[in-house]
C-alpha cells in the first residue's frame, strides 16, 4: 500500500449552483419528467472522493456533461475523469459511482462507467474492470471495500 | 393545600441524582411556578425541605438543600421578595461558599441574588461584600470544575459591576482574588469574562497608586500569556467562528474604532493620519464593493448594490471625518482615483460595457462623493462646486441664465449626453444633497442668507436635468432597462426636495409629475419602464404625505390623482382597463384624500359602466366592472387599516352598486358568464364585513328596498310544501339572481348585532332559493342560524316546523314533535321520499350548511341535522327505496362543509358565532355512528362513502384529538385509506386522510398502536406508493414509510423485502419527487439489515 497520498495537492473548484427546476409538475398531474442529465449528475456530484474531503464535483471528476442518459432506451453512461493520471483511486471512484446509481436507477437500466479518454494510465483495463458484472460482484463481496464505497456515498444520500 | 402535596413530590425528583435532568427540570418549574403565584412562601418552601437539609448524605443534602434553592431564586427574578428574606438567604450562601460539595448550589444563588433588579427586593453593599470576602477567602477556583469556574467568573463580573463601592472597600482582596482566578484557566467562554472582569478592575481602581497598580505586573504576566490569540480552528467545529467572519468582524470593528477616535481625539490629533485613514477608507470601499448595479424595481428607493457590515462602517467614518473638519475633503478631492472618474464616465455610454474595474471606479467613487455630500452643508457646497459643475460639463448639461432661458453655446456641439455613469454619479448626489434641506421646523432658525450654494447650483441646472432625465426616460427601449432606470430614478430624486428652499420650483416639479404620469398613461403594455414609473410616483405621494407638501399635495392632485381617475371613468382608452386600476389604486392610497377621489372615481366608472352593459349590451363594460371589483377587493380592502376614512367610502361605493342596480329595472341583455356576478357578490360580502354595524345596518336596509321592488318577495308565498316546492327551477331572470346573490352576500358579511327587520320572510326567501339551487342563499341561510339572537327559535321554526304543517298528508304525522329530526319535511326531502334528484341534492347541501351554522354556535339542534346526513348516507331510506348515488355523495360532502373552515363565510372575517372545541364535538358525536354504520353497511357504494364522509370528519379535526384517540382510530383510518384508494374521484379526500396518518405515525402517543399496527400500515402504505391519481400521494406514502423506521426494529424487520420492492417499483416513477423519495426511503429501509447489502 501507498502510504502517502496520490495526488497530495488536487485543485478544487466551486460547486455548481444547485439548479432548481422551475415546476412544470404542479400544473398536470399525469406528464411523464423523464430521467434526465442533470438528475442524474445530481444523484452522484455529492460522491466523496476516497483520498481528499471534497467532493467529485469539486474535483471535476465530474462534470454534468460527463453524463450521457436515455431513459427510453434505459441506459446511462457516465465518464469521469481522475485527478492523476495514475490514480489507484480510480476504481474505487467508479465503484461508488456505479453504486450509487444501482441504488437510485430503477433496474431496467445498464450503467456504463468509463473513465475518460487519455486521462489514465491503465484506462482499458480500468473501464473493463469496471463493467465487469462479476468482478463487480466479487468487489462488493469484499467487506473491506464496501466500507470505502459506503464511506464515499455518504454525504451524496443527506 | 394540594400545592403542599405535591412538593414532597416535587422535591424528591429533585433531589434523585439518578433521574433524568429534564425530569429535575419539570420539577424546579413546578415549584417555581407554585412560588411565583404566591400559593408558596420561601418559608413554607423551607421548612418542608427541613429533612433534606439536616440528611447526612451528603449529595442529598448538596442537591436538595442548595441548589433547588438556588435555582428557585434564579427563576424569580423578577419576582418581589422581602428584603429579609433577601438578607437571610445571600448570607446563607455566603456561609455555604466554603463547603466545596455544595459550592455550585451556593454560587448559584449568589448570582441569583445579586443579579436581582429594581423593586424586587435588593442585595445589600454590605452583603455584597460579605459575598465577595467569602469568594476571595474560601472559593479556589482553578480547583473547580468548568461550569462552576465560569460561575465564578460571572459571579466577580457582577459583583465589580453592580456594586463598586463595596468592591472598593475590599481593595486589594478583590484584585488578589482575581488574580488568583484567572491564573493557569484555559477555557475559553470563562476566559471572555475574565478578561472582563481585569476591565472592570482596572475601572474601578485607576489611581497610580492603587491595588491594581500594584498587582500590575502580576495580572499583566497571567493576561500576557494568552496573547497574541492563535487562530485554530478546527472543521466541523460548529460553535466556532469561521475565518472569514473573524477578518470581517476585525475590519469592522477596527473602522468603528478609527471612528470612535476620530469623535475622541479631535481633528488636531487625528489631522496627521489622515492619509492613512483616507487610504484605508478608499481600500474598504472598493474591496467591499460589488460591480452588480440593479437597475430593478426594487431598488429604485436603494442604492442598488449591496452593502455588507464593512462597507457601512466605512461610509459613517468617512462621513463622520467630513462632518468634523472640512479639510479631509481635500484628501477626497485631490485623490487620483476620484479626479479620474470624469474620464472614465465620458468613456462609456452604456453601464453594460464597461470593464469591471470601471464600473467599480465609478460605484466607489459615487458614494465616496455622495457621502461625502451628505456629512454637511459645507462638505455639499464644496463637492457641488468642485465636481457637480464638472459633471454636467462631462454629461454636457447647460445652464439656465438669470433670465431662465438656457445657454446654449451656438457654436459648440455640446448636446445632452447619456453616459450612464455620469448619470448614476448625478443621481447619487442628488439624493444626498436633498436630505440636507432643513424640514420646516428648523426652517424658521436659519436665516435664508445662508441659502446654500449648493441648492443655487442645483437650481441653475434643473431644468436641463429633468430634460436630461426625461429623454434618457423616453428614448429607453424595452430590452434596455438602465435608460429607464436612471432617468426615473433621476426624477425622482428630483422630485423628493422637500420644502420652500427647494432647488426645483413648482413648475418644475408638475413637469415631473407630468412625465412620470405621461409614462404611465402612454404605454399599453406592463413595461419595466411603466413599473418604475409607478413605483417612483407612489414614493412622491408618500413623501409629500409625510412631509405635509401642502402646496405639492395640489400638485400630484391636479396632474396625477385626476388624470388616473378620470382614465378609470373614461371607457375608452388605450390603456388595459386592470393596469389602470393597478396604477389608480396605487397612487391613491398614498395619501386619504387621492382615496376618497379615487373611490368616488370608481364608483362613477361602476355606474356608467353597468349602465352601458344594461343598456347597450356591451360586454366591455361589464368586463371592466368585474375589474374594478377585484380591484376594490384586492387592493383596497386589504389596506382597510392603513388608509383613514377607507371604510366610509367604501360603505358609499356599496350602497352605490345597490342603487345602481336598482336603477336598471331592465336588463337588455344576459349575462355570459358569472364573474360579474362572482365579483361583485366577493366585493359586497367583504365591505359589509369589514363595515361598522351602523353601515351595515344602513347597505341591508337599502339591499331590502331593492329587493322588494323586484320580483323575489313573489318567492316568499311560496308555501313550504312538498307540492309546491317539486317544480322548482332556477328560474329567476338575470337581474333577479343578481339581486338575490348580492343580498345573500350582504347577509353573509354581517355582523350579529346587525339588525333584520323580517326574518321569517328571509327565512322563507333564502329556503326557496337555496331549493332552487342557489348555494349563496344556503349559505346566507346558515349565516343567518348561526348569528340570530332572539330570532334564532322562529326562524328554526320556519326551516324545520312549518314546513311540515303542510297539507300534505304523508308528512303531516305528528311532525310538530321534533325539530330538526328525519320527520320534517326538509329532511324527507333530503332522504328522497318526494321529489326530484335534483331537489333531493339541494336540500342536502342547503341542511349542510345550515347544520355548519348551527354547529359553530354550538346548538344542540345540529344532532339531528347530522342523523339525517347520516340516514342519507344508508343506501336505503327507512322506507326501504334505494337512495340515488349521487345523493349518498352529497350527503357525503356535506360533512366536508360542516368540519372545514370556509373562505366564503362563517368565519372570523365574516363575524360568525364561533363556539371553541366545536369540531372536537361533531367529531365525538358522529365518528362512533359512521363507525358502526361502516361495520353494517349494506353496499359497497354507501360504505365507500360512509368512509368519505369519514375522512372529512377525521382530517379537519385538530391533529391533537386524533392522537388521543389512535388506538381506537388507526383501524378505520386504514380501512379508509384502502376503501378511497379505489376510485380517482377521491383522490383529494385520500391525501388528506393520508397525512392524518403520517400524522399520527411520529407521534409518541400514537407509537404503541402504530407499532401494534405496524403491518397494516405496511401494507397499505405499500399500496399506495403506486396510486396513479395523485402525486403527492405517492410522495407522502414513501415518506411514511421511510417515517416507520423509527418503529422497533423487531416490529418492522420482517416486512424489509416488501417495502424494498415497493420502492424499488417507485425508482421508476414518472415524477421526480417521488423518485428523490424513494431513494431516500429505499437507502433507509437498506441499512436497517444486519449486513450492509450493497444494492
Amino acid at each position: 500500500m501507498v502510504s502517502g497520498l496520490i495526488n497530495e495537492n488536487p485543485t478544487v473548484y466551486e460547486r455548481k449552483e444547485r439548479r432548481v427546476r422551475t415546476d412544470s409538475t404542479n400544473t398536470d398531474e399525469f406528464s411523464v419528467e423523464p430521467i434526465d442529465q442533470l438528475e442524474i449528475f445530481d444523484h452522484i456530484r455529492d460522491i466523496r472522493d476516497p483520498e481528499h474531503p471534497y467532493s467529485l464535483e469539486q474535483l471535476k471528476v465530474l462534470t454534468e456533461d460527463s453524463v450521457e442518459v436515455d431513459d427510453h432506451k434505459s441506459y446511462v453512461r457516465v465518464t469521469f475523469t481522475p485527478t492523476v493520471e495514475h490514480c489507484s483511486m480510480a476504481t474505487i471512484i467508479g465503484l461508488s459511482v456505479r453504486v450509487k446509481l444501482m441504488r437510485s436507477l430503477p433496474p431496467r437500466y445498464k450503467i456504463d462507467i468509463r473513465v475518460a479518454p487519455g486521462s489514465h494510465a491503465t484506462e482499458a483495463a480500468l473501464n473493463k474492470q469496471l463493467n465487469d458484472k462479476e468482478r463487480v460482484a466479487a468487489a462488493l463481496e469484499n467487506p473491506n471495500l464496501v466500507e470505502m464505497v459506503d464511506e464515499c456515498l455518504s454525504p451524496s444520500f443527506e | 393545600m394540594a400545592a403542599l402535596n405535591n412538593l414532597t413530590e416535587h422535591l424528591e425528583a429533585f433531589v434523585d441524582v439518578t433521574r433524568s435532568p429534564t425530569h429535575h427540570a419539570e420539577s424546579l418549574r413546578a415549584i417555581a411556578t407554585s412560588l411565583e403565584k404566591s400559593v408558596l412562601s420561601i418559608n413554607q418552601l423551607v421548612v418542608e425541605m427541613d429533612m433534606y437539609l439536616t440528611t447526612t448524605d451528603d449529595v442529598v443534602r448538596a442537591r436538595g438543600r442548595i441548589l433547588l434553592l438556588a435555582e428557585m431564586l434564579d427563576y424569580l427574578k423578577p419576582k418581589p421578595l422581602d428584603n429579609a428574606v433577601v438578607n437571610s438567604l445571600v448570607g446563607f450562601f455566603t456561609a455555604k461558599l466554603a463547603e466545596w460539595r455544595s459550592v455550585r448550589g451556593a454560587l448559584t444563588g449568589c448570582l441569583a441574588l445579586i443579579k436581582r433588579k429594581g423593586v424586587a427586593g435588593l442585595v445589600t453593599a454590605v452583603d455584597a461584600e460579605a459575598v465577595a470576602k467569602s469568594m476571595a477567602q474560601s472559593v479556589q477556583v482553578q480547583s473547580l470544575a468548568l461550569y462552576d469556574r465560569k460561575l465564578c467568573f460571572e459571579l466577580l463580573e457582577c459583583l465589580l459591576e453592580q456594586y463598586p463601592e463595596a468592591m472598593i472597600n475590599l481593595g486589594d482582596l478583590m484584585v488578589y482574588a482575581t488574580c488568583e482566578a484567572i491564573d493557569g484557566e484555559k477555557d475559553p467562554p470563562c476566559l471572555m469574562v475574565a478578561f472582563h472582569v481585569v476591565e472592570l478592575l482596572a475601572r474601578l481602581f485607576p489611581s497610580p497608586s492603587g491595588p491594581v497598580a500594584s498587582e500590575a505586573s502580576d495580572l499583566f504576566e497571567f493576561i500576557s500569556c494568552y496573547f497574541p490569540l492563535h487562530y485554530t480552528h478546527t472543521k466541523g467545529d460548529e460553535t466556532s467562528i469561521p475565518r472569514e467572519d473573524l477578518s470581517r468582524g476585525l475590519s469592522v470593528d477596527s473602522l468603528k474604532c478609527l471612528k470612535d477616535c476620530a469623535v475622541n481625539y479631535g481633528v488636531s490629533r487625528m489631522k496627521k493620519h489622515y492619509e492613512g485613514i483616507w487610504s484605508a477608507i478608499k481600500d474598504a470601499l472598493y474591496a467591499s464593493t460589488g460591480t452588480d448595479l440593479s437597475f430593478g424595481l426594487e431598488s429604485l428607493t436603494s442604492p442598488g448594490f449591496e452593502m455588507g457590515e464593512i462597507h457601512r462602517e466605512a461610509v459613517n467614518l468617512l462621513q463622520r471625518l467630513v462632518k468634523q473638519d472640512i479639510s479631509f475633503l481635500g484628501l477626497v478631492a485631490d485623490d487620483i482615483r476620484v479626479k479620474m472618474i470624469f474620464d472614465t464616465i465620458s468613456r462609456y455610454s452604456r453601464y453594460e460595457e464597461m470593464l469591471d474595474t470601471s464600473k467599480l471606479e465609478v460605484l466607489v467613487v459615487s458614494q465616496i462623493l455622495s457621502v461625502s455630500a451628505r456629512a454637511s452643508v459645507e462638505s455639499c457646497n464644496t463637492i457641488f462646486e468642485t465636481f457637480f459643475v464638472r459633471l454636467m460639463n462631462t454629461l454636457g448639461i447647460v445652464e439656465k441664465t438669470s433670465s431662465g432661458d438656457l445657454v446654449h453655446n451656438e457654436n459648440s456641439t455640446v448636446s445632452t449626453r447619456l453616459y450612464h455613469g455620469g448619470l448614476h454619479l448625478c443621481i447619487e448626489l442628488l439624493t444626498a444633497s436633498k436630505d440636507l434641506i432643513p424640514s420646516s421646523e428648523e426652517d424658521s432658525s436659519t436665516p435664508e442668507s445662508a441659502q446654500q450654494s449648493w441648492c443655487s447650483i442645483v437650481n441653475r441646472f434643473s431644468v436641463s436635468l429633468i430634460e436630461a432625465f426625461t429623454s434618457a426616460v423616453q428614448s429607453s427601449n424595452d430590452d434596455c432597462s438602465a435608460d429607464a432606470y436612471l432617468g426615473v430614478k433621476g426624477l425622482l430624486a428630483m422630485g423628493m426636495f422637500r420644502g420652500g428652499s427647494s432647488p426645483v420650483s413648482r413648475s418644475e416639479f408638475e413637469k415631473i409629475l407630468t412625465t412620470l404620469t405621461s409614462i404611465i398613461t402612454a404605454n399599453s403594455a406592463k413595461t419595466v419602464k411603466w413599473e418604475l414609473a409607478l413605483k417612483a410616483l407612489v414614493c412622491m405621494g408618500s413623501f409629500i404625505d409625510q412631509y405635509h407638501e401642502s402646496e405639492k399635495a395640489m400638485s400630484y392632485m391636479g396632474i396625477v390623482v385626476e388624470n388616473l381617475v378620470s382614465l378609470v371613468r373614461s371607457s375608452h382608452c388605450s390603456l388595459p382597463h386592470p393596469m389602470i386600476l393597478e396604477a389608480t389604486s396605487e397612487v391613491c392610497s398614498t395619501r386619504p384624500t387621492y382615496v376618497e377621489k379615487m373611490v368616488q372615481g370608481f364608483e362613477e366608472a361602476f355606474c356608467s359602466s353597468f349602465s352601458d352593459f344594461c343598456v347597450n349590451g356591451n360586454f366591455k363594460s361589464i368586463e371592466n366592472c368585474s375589474q374594478l371589483l377585484e380591484c376594490v377587493t384586492n387592493k383596497l380592502l386589504p389596506r382597510l387599516t392603513e388608509i383613514d376614512g377607507l371604510e366610509k367610502s367604501l360603505v358609499h361605493f356599496a350602497i352605490s352598486m345597490w342603487n345602481q342596480i336598482e336603477s336598471s329595472v331592465v336588463f337588455s341583455y344576459d349575462f355570459n358568464g358569472r364573474e360579474f356576478v362572482e365579483a361583485a357578490m366577493k366585493t359586497m360580502r367583504q365591505i359589509v364585513g369589514v363595515a361598522s354595524v351602523d353601515s351595515q345596518n344602513s347597505i341591508i336596509q337599502k339591499a331590502y328596498n331593492v329587493i322588494s321592488s323586484s320580483t323575489l318577495p313573489a318567492m316568499e308565498s311560496i308555501p313550504l310544501t312538498f307540492a309546491a316546492l317539486e317544480g322548482l327551477q332556477r328560474d329567476l331572470s338575470t337581474r333577479d339572481e343578481l339581486i338575490l346573490s348580492l343580498f345573500a352576500s350582504a347577509v353573509i358579511g354581517a355582523s350579529p348585532m346587525a339588525s333584520f327587520a323580517d326574518v321569517k320572510s328571509l327565512i322563507k326567501l333564502f329556503m326557496v332559493s337555496s331549493l332552487k339551487g342557489y348555494i349563496s342563499a344556503a349559505q346566507a341561510l346558515g349565516s343567518m342560524v348561526n348569528k340570530l339572537g332572539t330570532g334564532l327559535e322562529e326562524a328554526c321554526d320556519t326551516i324545520f316546523h312549518e314546513s311540515s304543517a303542510s297539507g300534505n298528508n304523508t308528512s303531516s304525522v305528528d311532525s310538530s314533535k321534533s325539530i330538526g329530526g328525519s320527520e320534517t319535511l326538509l329532511a324527507k326531502i333530503c332522504l328522497g321520499f318526494y321529489g326530484s334528484l335534483d331537489l333531493q341534492t339541494r336540500a342536502i347541501t342547503g341542511l349542510a350548511w345550515i347544520g355548519k351554522g348551527l354547529l359553530m354556535r354550538g346548538d344542540k339542534r345540529v344532532n339531528e341535522i347530522a342523523h339525517v346526513l347520516v340516514e342519507c348516507l344508508k343506501s336505503t331510506n327507512s322506507s326501504g327505496n334505494a337512495l340515488h348515488p349521487s345523493a349518498l355523495k352529497h350527503a357525503a360532502d356535506a360533512f366536508l362543509t360542516l368540519m372545514s373552515d370556509s373562505e366564503v363565510c362563517l368565519n372570523r372575517k365574516f363575524h360568525a358565532v364561533i363556539r371553541p372545541l366545536y369540531k372536537q364535538r361533531f367529531f365525538s358525536i358522529t365518528v362512533p355512528i359512521l363507525e358502526s354504520l361502516i361495520v353494517n353497511s349494506q353496499t359497497p357504494l354507501s360504505r365507500t362513502m360512509l368512509h368519505v364522509a369519514l375522512a372529512h370528519v377525521i382530517s379537519n379535526v385538530p391533529v391533537t384529538v386524533i392522537l388521543d384517540n389512535t388506538k381506537k382510530l388507526l383501524p378505520v383510518i386504514l380501512e379508509g385509506l384502502s376503501v378511497l384508494s379505489v376510485d380517482s374521484e377521491h383522490k383529494e379526500t385520500l391525501f388528506s386522510l393520508l397525512l392524518v396518518l403520517s400524522g399520527t405515525l411520529t407521534d409518541i402517543k400514537g407509537q404503541q398502536s402504530v407499532s401494534d399496527n405496524a403491518h397494516r400500515i405496511i401494507e397499505c402504505l405499500v399500496k399506495l406508493t403506486s396510486y396513479p391519481h395523485l402525486m403527492v400521494v405517492r410522495e407522502t406514502a414513501i415518506q411514511c414509510l421511510a417515517t416507520l423506521l423509527e418503529l422497533p426494529h423487531r416490529r418492522i424487520y420482517p416486512f424489509r423485502r416488501e417495502v424494498l420492492q415497493a420502492v424499488t417499483k417507485a425508482l421508476d416513477d414518472p415524477k421526480r419527487r417521488v423518485r428523490e423519495e424513494a431513494i431516500k426511503c429505499r437507502q433507509a429501509w437498506t441499512s436497517i439489515s444486519s449486513r450492509s447489502t450493497p444494492f
